[in-house]
């Protein structure tokens, strides 16, 4: 999809907007990863992903798993923006039977490729879709987005090696740094130290960009999409909450709603409503 | 003179018979050789996706073929599956991925690598979730065909199988394995026996005992624990009057766990369950264990006469 940057920019913004409101209706979810993810998702289906939105199953899909499924709300906006589910349904976020339930689900929402809720999951079940599609001789790619307290989760490294292991050059993931996880910030939860020099010691590609700079973004992208000889991986630095100033940096808004007030600034600091 | 043989390599041929399907894949967690799954991977190498001694990410590669269209067969020993649980249960029972565990080395009877290899309560656990069908066959030769009928499942799978030899109780039978329907190997009055995996033939042992005391019983392989046979324990109960249970996995929450669920609800009758009590093991000859943990034959026949004294 032939998008500028500027084009992509404004996707992004409508997204947030989305986010901000199916959070505030629900008055629960996870608005700051969402936020600090929107702008690399939006990149991502907007200019690259092979998929159509009228036939969400469509064999030769490229994959894209949210592993940090807690920040839904961020991937649903995308799924609307995109044509997989309508803007309606949105408002069933976190609402008995919508197809916007807490944590992206497969089995619930169009375009939905993997039933996340639990860290550490979705790399495993993307290297499982990427030897699939190793086995079949299929083009597809496998996405997956990681968060950053998610690489917390042991398991995250099995699959980092195996994937090597067996030289997925299908395999891409994108990693949300946005150093503030649940409780806290990263570095006061678990500290991490040198994350690029971890993932290049299990043999990965790695590249580190500014995770709401377009044009970095598009590098980024070109750099997965370039790197076919083993996986890759995308580290996007990024700020919990990115676009709402008070969010911004706030670990309180990992996953907590804004209230009334708090809401119209949003839509302030948006541009939907005027000031 | 009974053939001797191991349930888990009645798992290693069905793999192999199921190799002419493209969409068959194996996942190894560095214990092909024990679990029988090497057969596979010498003869397709580029089907057999090897883990590492990683269990947690295995079960999700399993998920992730099985949403792109491959039936995964995933095996490691029953105890190890258990470390990767959260992922049967988030990643492949709750979107009903039909990815096949297969745990090996189950139960007590796993003898002299002790209590850190003996899984007690792997049935239990899996038995709990959603969508996912739960065996523990007694020979080879039913293990190779409920695993043949695993791809058409469309579910995902828990199937426990066990390291030694057993005795073989289906030459010739084969056709008569159907995943879901308990199987009645000896017809009697008094008392029905439910066992399942090498319970069977300590229970077979036991009616045999009890018929030289003129005491006759049904003796029932319950290979499959979930769902659970309960149209043949409703007929049978009928027709005895009492049941017991034997099982190399913890009473609480395997087989003889099932059974009590569904009789307490719907046709109430004296139970007596024969099971590890509780506790865990430790190293021994795997006749040795059954006997220290109160699970072989002469303890099937105790239970017997105590539940037809309840009469």
């Amino acid at each position: 999809m032939a998008m500028s940057n500027e084009e992509v920019e404004e996707f992004a913004r409508k997204c947030r907007v989305e986010i901000v409101k199916m959070v505030h209706r629900a008055q629960a979810g996870h608005p700051g990863g969402s936020l600090s993810e929107i702008d690399l998702i939006s990149a991502l289906y907007a200019t690259r992903m092979r998929v159509k939105p009228d036939q969400p199953k469509w064999e030769d899909r490229d994959r894209f798993i949210l592993s940090k499924g807690h920040a839904s709300p961020g991937m649903y906006a995308v799924l609307a923006e995109m044509g997989f589910i309508s803007h309606k349904d949105l408002e069933s976020y976190r609402v008995l039977g919508g197809v916007c339930q807490g944590h992206v689900d497969m089995k619930w929402c169009p375009g939905v490729d993997f039933s996340a809720g639990s860290l550490g999951m979705g790399l495993s079940f993307g290297m499982g879709c990427a030897v699939a599609a190793k086995l079949e001789d299929s083009t597809r790619r496998v996405f997956v987005m990681l968060g950053d307290g998610e690489i917390q989760e042991g398991s995250v490294w099995e699959a980092a090696m195996a994937a090597r292991h067996h030289e997925l050059g299908n395999l891409k993931v994108i990693l949300d740094r946005n150093r503030i996880q649940n409780d806290d910030f990263c570095e006061v939860q678990m500290r991490m130290f040198d994350i690029p020099a971890k993932w290049k010691s299990f043999g990965w590609s790695v590249k580190e960009i500014d995770g709401h700079n377009m044009s970095e973004i598009s590098e980024g992208l070109d750099f997965l999409e370039n790197t076919n000889d083993g996986p890759a991986i995308l580290i996007a630095h990024t700020i919990k909450g990115a676009g709402i100033s008070y969010m911004e940096n706030n670990p309180s808004f990992h996953g907590a709603a804004p209230n009334d007030e708090q809401f119209h600034q949003a839509m302030v600091e948006l541009g939907e409503v005027e000031g | 003179m009974t053939r001797m043989a191991a349930t888990r390599d009645g798992y290693g041929q069905a793999l192999l018979d199921l190799a002419s399907n493209p969409k068959v894949v194996v996942l190894e967690a560095d214990l092909g050789k024990s679990t029988k799954s090497l057969h596979f991977r010498k003869q397709y190498p580029e089907r057999t996706v090897s883990c590492g001694i990683g269990e947690q990410n295995m079960l999700l590669v399993g998920a992730g073929l099985a949403s792109s269209g491959y039936i995964p067969f995933a095996s490691t020993f029953a105890i190890f599956t258990e470390r990767a649980f959260e992922q049967m249960r988030n990643g492949v029972a709750r979107p009903n991925l039909a990815v096949h565990l297969c745990g090996s080395h189950g139960g007590t009877h796993t003898g002299t690598d002790g209590s850190s290899a003996q899984s007690i309560e792997d049935l239990a656990i899996y038995r709990t979730l959603p969508n996912v069908v739960v065996m523990h066959p007694c020979d080879d030769v039913s293990t190779r065909e409920l695993t043949m009928q695993l791809p058409a499942l469309g579910k995902p799978s828990y199937m426990r199988t066990a390291r030694n030899k057993t005795p073989v109780m289906y030459d010739g039978r084969e056709n008569e394995i159907k995943i879901g329907k308990g199987m009645v190997l000896k017809e009697g009055d008094d008392a029905v026996i439910i066992a399942c995996g090498v319970m069977v033939s300590e229970s077979m042992k036991a009616a045999e005992a009890l018929s030289g005391e003129g005491i006759s019983v049904t003796v029932v392989d319950m290979h499959t624990l979930k769902p659970l046979d309960t149209d043949l324990i409703k007929s049978l109960v009928d027709k005895c009057g009492v049941v017991v249970t034997a099982e190399d996995h913890n009473v609480i929450g395997g087989l003889g766990g099932a059974v009590a669920e569904y009789l307490s609800s719907n046709c109430p009758a004296p139970l007596e369950m024969i099971g590890v009590k509780d506790r865990f093991g430790e190293s021994g000859q795997s006749d040795e264990m059954l006997d220290l943990l109160e699970i072989s034959s002469p303890y099937i026949a105790d239970a017997v006469k105590r539940a037809i004294s309840r009469k």
